[in-house]
Order: structure tokens, then sequence, then C-alpha cells
């Protein structure tokens, strides 16, 4: 238990030099999409491989390692998810890229014991072979801070965290900074809130540290349910502490001791990795009572959710924390006034706590380099569907569009042909090859009809339906409407219909004028920002691909060639041999002939199953 | 049910606090242990917490973690976030409801052995398609790979 500032910098000094004194270092990822291909297969291959042949090695940051020994460790998600399990090496910096267990023996004859690259384990593209991590094209235009940590520590050790500066912001800001300080530094820094609206960060906390009306709170809303994004599943996992440390700078500067991190059921790893984190926190005494002797304490508590989209709403967050029913109530009075048990509450995203550590530490000055004038720092995106490389991202806001799809994603997948890509989710908008050049900062978006929202960018190709999109976005929003207000509870409704009528082929004249006027009544009449953008995806889809909604309505034609309900099934009689195999695949009994006859498709039986199209020996059967 | 053990909600109340905050984490306690949440435990709840009846119940039907059902022995979650979505996660779904004679509405099959349902992002969207047998995630799902891991199960029972 560490009791004052010396103490702490004595401890992170020694700390320091253990890590500094590792030289060779074997980095598993053990983020989600790693450990879902055999990562931990891999470490302990990794353990048992150098036990076997004597190698000497270390699990844990040793307190006196020597040069010669090997650092094992799992660290959290490095990114390239599409081409994992990845393994780093260093002091190299080598990526391996799709790693076996098999490969290991290699790996660590070769290259721990001889130093040598095993090429064919790299990362390579077109014909180029890229050895060091920092190199490869995915990792070359990303500017990783927040994330910076991910990717190195292991994040059930506090000590690697405090060994790499970790706690060193909390320790300025209790002992050199104060509250007015601290709120000003923010607000110069120009954060924006990173959950979706961008609301200045430092104006927030401004409105909270001057209420008087204590006990206040620090909420962190770690329910990230928009479909398509895990950027901030990575903070809470891989690296807890940096945004516990700047929670605890946050009720600091607001005059808060009591934190609240309501995290999303689905993700049980962050949970885990969050309790653990407190514990240490704790125990260490940099968390509690009294801490370092400052005077000043904070505890938090941690709210697991419990399913329910509307949650991330910040009125339907609190009351969920509450013990009730999440649902939004209406505003004002905003939660800055009356938040979480009705007191002054700071609400802020994973993502945003996880900047402040970093501002504190570095200045207002710094940050502000990073980004553009109006929306400073980076910002993290999952970059997911048919992009060639999936995975988490971090950029400097203000980035192109071509530049995530192209440069770091590697284009679409399959050599596809690029159509749209959906950002902010549900709450969201398209955005097509018009917008490539686009900035991705929070003004640009907005001028265009979308949000950057949490971060979540859904690449689609050619070959994916807007409409289609659109109804699975309705579906979402109406799924998890949660009742209170009509024009989102009954809005919904009757859009999801209209939108599954015209994906079932019924769709009628006037559909997609009467989409729009419900949209647009929807979102200026329902109370809460889940009901305000539900439209937002059907908005922009029939902006962008109103084409495709009349192709859809009035020629009962998907372009995309997606939409089950429009596909005709039929046999090409030039290439039929009659071998009668299709019809008795057939579940519903369709299709009839004679045989060594071409046979044909009852049109009105056909349930476009498909099973007559794969089994065909003679390729004689086509969709069109 | 007539032998409902009560004891695990003594325990959940005691050690998060007897209030109403504490109700969420209490009925995901109840539910890790029943494995659903059974509704004789709403009265009793209503009177150790002193919280309305009508109320619990309105909390454990808003939220979609929470099941008045039973479910099976092994649960299958199909991810149809829009990530695994656009890489046809809903064919897999088919597949699964088609091979164990499941559908919206039935979730569960009669011998109580497989739940399969859905779910709106695991956060897991660079495996795509994923789903979840029992929280354990599976990478590139296809309707084929789906039956045969269905399969396995049915030859390990």
């Amino acid at each position: 238990m560490i009791k004052s500032r010396q103490e702490l910098q004595d401890l992170r000094a020694s700390l320091n030099k253990a890590y500094n004194s590792e030289i060779k270092r074997v980095i598993i990822c053990a983020g989600a999409g790693c450990v879902s291909k055999g990562a931990h297969k891999i470490y302990d291959k990794f353990a048992e491989v150098m036990k076997d042949k004597g190698v000497d090695f270390s699990l844990e940051l040793a307190k006196e390692p020597h040069s010669d020994s090997v650092r094992l460790k799992e660290s959290g998600c490095h990114g390239f998810c599409e081409m994992g399990p990845l393994v780093r090496i260093e002091p190299q910096g080598w990526l391996y890229v799709k790693v076996k267990p098999e490969d290991c023996e290699d790996i660590i004859e070769k290259t721990i014991v001889n130093g040598q690259c095993i090429d064919r384990l790299a990362y390579s593209e077109k014909g180029q072979v890229y050895r060091e991590q920092k190199e490869i094209p995915f990792y070359k235009k990303q500017t990783r801070t927040v994330l910076d940590n991910c990717d190195k520590i292991d994040s059930s050790s506090i000590e690697e965290y405090i060994a790499l500066g970790g706690y060193s912001a909390l320790e300025k800001a209790i002992f050199d900074l104060d509250s007015e300080k601290i709120v000003n530094e923010i607000t110069e820094s120009g954060l924006r809130g990173r959950g979706g609206g961008g609301f200045p960060t430092g104006r927030k906390w401004s409105q909270v540290a001057r209420q008087t009306n204590f006990p206040k709170y620090i909420v962190c809303n770690g329910d990230e349910g928009d479909p398509g994004a895990f950027m901030d599943r990575s903070v809470m996992e891989d690296d807890p502490h940096r945004m516990i440390e700047g929670m605890m700078i946050t009720g600091f500067a607001c005059g808060a001791n009591d934190g609240y991190i309501y995290v999303r059921a689905e993700y049980p790893k962050a949970v885990a990795s969050l309790n653990r984190a407190i514990k240490q926190a704790t125990d260490l005494g940099l968390m509690g009572d009294n801490i370092l002797g400052s005077g000043f304490s904070f505890h938090l508590h941690i709210n697991k959710g419990a399913g329910a989209f509307v949650c991330g709403e910040g009125s339907a967050l609190t009351a969920s924390i509450e013990g009730k029913r999440g649902m939004p109530r209406t505003k004002p009075p905003r939660t800055v006034e009356h938040g979480l048990f009705d007191k002054p509450t700071v609400l802020n995203n994973v993502e945003t706590f996880a900047n402040v550590a970093l501002i504190i530490n570095n200045g207002a000055e710094w940050y502000k380099k990073i980004g553009t004038e109006q929306s400073t720092g980076t910002k993290a995106f999952a970059l997911t569907g048919n992009v060639k490389n999936t995975g988490l991202i971090e950029v400097p806001m203000g980035t192109t569009l071509r530049e995530v799809i192209f440069d770091i994603g590697g284009g679409i997948r399959d050599d596809g042909e690029f159509k749209a890509v959906q950002i902010g989710g549900p709450s969201g908008g398209c955005l097509t090859e018009e917008h490539l050049d686009l900035p991705l900062d929070f003004d640009s978006l907005k001028k265009v009809g979308a949000i950057i929202g949490s971060g979540g960018l859904v690449v689609m190709d050619n070959h994916t339906c807007m409409v289609e999109v659109a109804r699975f976005f309705m579906n979402f929003t109406q799924n998890e409407s949660c009742g209170k207000c009509v024009p989102c509870r009954e809005g919904t409704k009757r859009m999801l219909e209209i939108l599954n009528r015209i994906v079932d082929g019924k769709g009628e004249d006037g559909d997609i004028e009467l989409l729009e006027e419900l949209g647009e009544a929807i979102s200026a009449t329902a109370l809460c920002g889940l009901g305000k953008t539900a439209a937002g995806p059907v908005l922009s889809t029939i902006k962008y691909f109103r084409d495709e909604y009349k192709a859809h309505i009035y020629n009962k034609k998907c372009p995309a060639g997606a939409c089950k309900s429009m596909k005709k099934i039929v046999i090409s009689p030039g290439l039929c041999k009659g071998c009668s195999k299709c019809a008795r695949n057939c579940p519903v009994s369709a299709i009839h002939g004679e045989l060594k006859h071409p046979y044909e498709i009852d049109q009105t039986k056909c349930i476009k199953c498909g099973a007559c199209l794969t089994g065909c020996p003679f390729h004689a059967i086509k969709e069109c | 049910m007539e032998n409902l053990d009560f004891s695990i909600l003594d325990k959940a109340i005691e050690e998060l606090g007897n209030k109403e905050s504490s109700l969420i984490s209490i009925l995901q306690r109840a539910q890790e242990y029943y494995r659903y949440l059974p509704r004789e435990i709403f009265p009793y709840l209503s009177e150790k917490l002193g919280i309305s009846e009508a109320k619990i119940y309105g909390v454990a039907t808003f939220y979609e973690n929470f099941s008045l059902e039973s479910k099976g022995k092994y649960v299958i979650k199909v991810c149809d976030g829009t990530a695994c979505h656009v890489r046809h996660s809903i064919p897999i779904l088919e597949a699964l409801r088609k091979e164990l004679k499941l559908s919206e509405s039935k979730k569960t099959t009669d011998d109580r052995m497989f739940t399969v349902e859905t779910v709106s992002c695991l956060g897991a969207c660079s495996s795509a398609p994923v789903l979840t047998l029992n929280d354990e995630i599976y990478p590139s799902m296809t309707p084929e790979k789906a039956v045969a891991l269905i399969n396995s199960l049915k030859e390990n029972v």
C-alpha cells in the first residue's frame, strides 16, 4: 500500500527500470478476435516450447530481469484482427500474422534464439513482405494514443501500467493542479465527447464543478451497444486503468467522490477486467479514502447492463443504475444538474475518459496538434464489414474516409466494388463514394447527415442492398424502442412495416414519400436521442440510393441481387440434361419434368431455398 | 418448482445491499443461478426489498437479457450485429432453426437441450459472422459449420 506521492514515484521508477530491462519479448494478442482464433493455445505452446528447449523466460514483469531472458505475455488487442492470431517480437518490432501452434517452435528457434525473421509468417501485400509492424500499411497511417497501451501491456497487471507512466496524471492533478486548472486544461484541449454527440467535455465538467448540490457522481457509459462497434470494449478490457485514472481525475475536478461504470453484459471480459483493476488500484492505495495522503477520496462501482440499447442514452442509463427500467426522461433538467440519484452528474463515455490522462500529462497544446481545429485528438474506429483488413484502428480526427477504407482497410474484400459505409450505427447514416474525401470529424459528418457516433464503420460492397440495410437498422431500433414516447414506439413500427413490405417485393407507389414523412416527424418529436435518430439510416439511404428503393417498389427488382423475395431461380433448357437430381432435391416438389428432357421450376411453389442450385452437376440452374 | 431455493436471493441481497438500486444486479445473480427468472421469486423479492411486484416484473421484462422461461442446456446466440449481418448471419440462423425445428417464437427445443436466439453485436465484428455457444465465441461461421457444431454436441449427449 503506497501512502504518498513519493512512494508512488519510487514505485514507478523501479517498475519502469524493470520494464526497460526486458529486452526480448514475445507478445501475443489476446483481443477477442485473436482469442476466438486460438491465441491462448499459442501462448501455452510458446511456454511449453521454451521450457522444453531450456530457454530462460518469464511470464511476469520480473523484479530483476536479465538481458537474455525472454518475456512471454498476452497483451490486449493489436487491432489487426483480420490477420489473427498475431504475435509481435521485440526488440525488432516484427509482427507475425495468422500464427499457428505448430509455428511456435520455429519462432523460438529461429527468431528468439538466432534473431532471424521468418518471412513466411510476416504480413505481405502485393508481393511485398512487411516485417516490422509499424511499416505495415494498416498501422502506418494510424496514430495510436488512446489505444497505445493496448498492444503493449498485460491488462491484468497494474505494475505494467504504472511502469509506462500510469497514474502520473492523477498524481499531477491532485497535487499540482486544482479543479479550475484541470477543467480549463480540458476545455482548452478541445476534447469533445466520444460517445456520439461530440459535446465539449470541458464545458460539461465546468457545469458540474460549479454545482453546490452534493454528493456528485461520475458515470462512465460503457454500454457500447451500437452493432458494429467495439472500441470501448478494447479500452475496458485491455487498458482499464487508463479509463479509471481518467474518471478519478474527473471526480477530483468536479468534486465527486463516487463513480459508476455501466458496462453492457455482453462484455463479460470487460466486467472482469474492470473489477480486477479497481481491486488492484484500491489495494495499492491509488483508490479509496485519502488517496496518497492528499485528502481526496474516490470509490468506483460497476453496474452490469441487462441488454437494453436505450440505456446508452444518459437519463436511461442513470435510471438503470438506480435499478429501474431504463427509460429516458424529458429534459431539462439535464444530467449535469439532476443526474444519477437526482444529483449533479458527469456522464462521459469510455473513450472520452481514456483521453483525460493524456491531456493532463502532455498538456492541451500537445493535444490540439492532433486532429482538426474543431475536432481535436484522435478517434478510434471499428472497421468491419466487406473490407479486407477488419479491425480496430485509431486515427487523427479529420482523416478521410478514403484513407481509412483503402489505405488502412486495404480496400474492398474479394476485390469487390465500394458502395457505401455505414457510420454511427443505427443512429447514423450512410456515406457513399462522393464522400470518400470527406474528413472524418464531428462537424463535417453532421453536414452530410451522418454522425461519428461511437465509431463503428461498416463497409458495404455492391452486393449489399441498401434498402435491406435500412430495414435491418429499423428492425434493430424498433426492437430497442423503450415504448415511452408515441413517435418512436408507433412510428418506427410503421416504418419497419413499410420497409418489410418493400423488401418482400410488395412495395407500393408513395412508400418512399411516406417513409420520408414519418422519418422527419419522428426525428422532430421523439423524446430521446434513440428516437430522434432512429430514421437516420432510412433517410440517408433514400437520399443517396433512391433509385434502389424505386427498383424494389416499381420493378420488383433488387439491383444488388440480395433480396431473396425478388430472386427467381430458373433452369436453363440448353444446359439441363434431365437427370432429375434437382427435382429430387427440391423440398417443396416445385420442379417437374421428364427424364432426359429439360426440367422446369414452378415459380408459384418455389421457396428459393437454393437446394437445386447447389446440387446441379451441370450448372444449369441459376438465379436471376 | 415447489422446492425453489431462495437462499441465493438472500445472499445476493446481503452482498449487494437491500435497496432499489441493487434490483438489476440481484435479478442477474438469480438468473445466473436458476438460468432463468422463475416467477416465484418476484413476490419473495418484493417483500424483501419493499418494491412492488409490478415494478420488479416491469424491470424483468424490460431488459432483453432476462428470461422468464427456462433455456436449453446449450444456448446458441447468433450475432446479428451490422458487421455480421452484412457478412450473412441470417442464413446461419435459418440453418440452425431448421436443423433444430425452432422458429422466432419457439426458441428452445422440447428436450431442453438447445436454445437458439439472436443477439445484436457481441463486439467480435472482426471475426464476423460469429455465434456464441454458452458464451464462447465461434468465429467466421457458415450455415454448414453451425449445423456441424450442433451435430457434434448431439453426439456428446
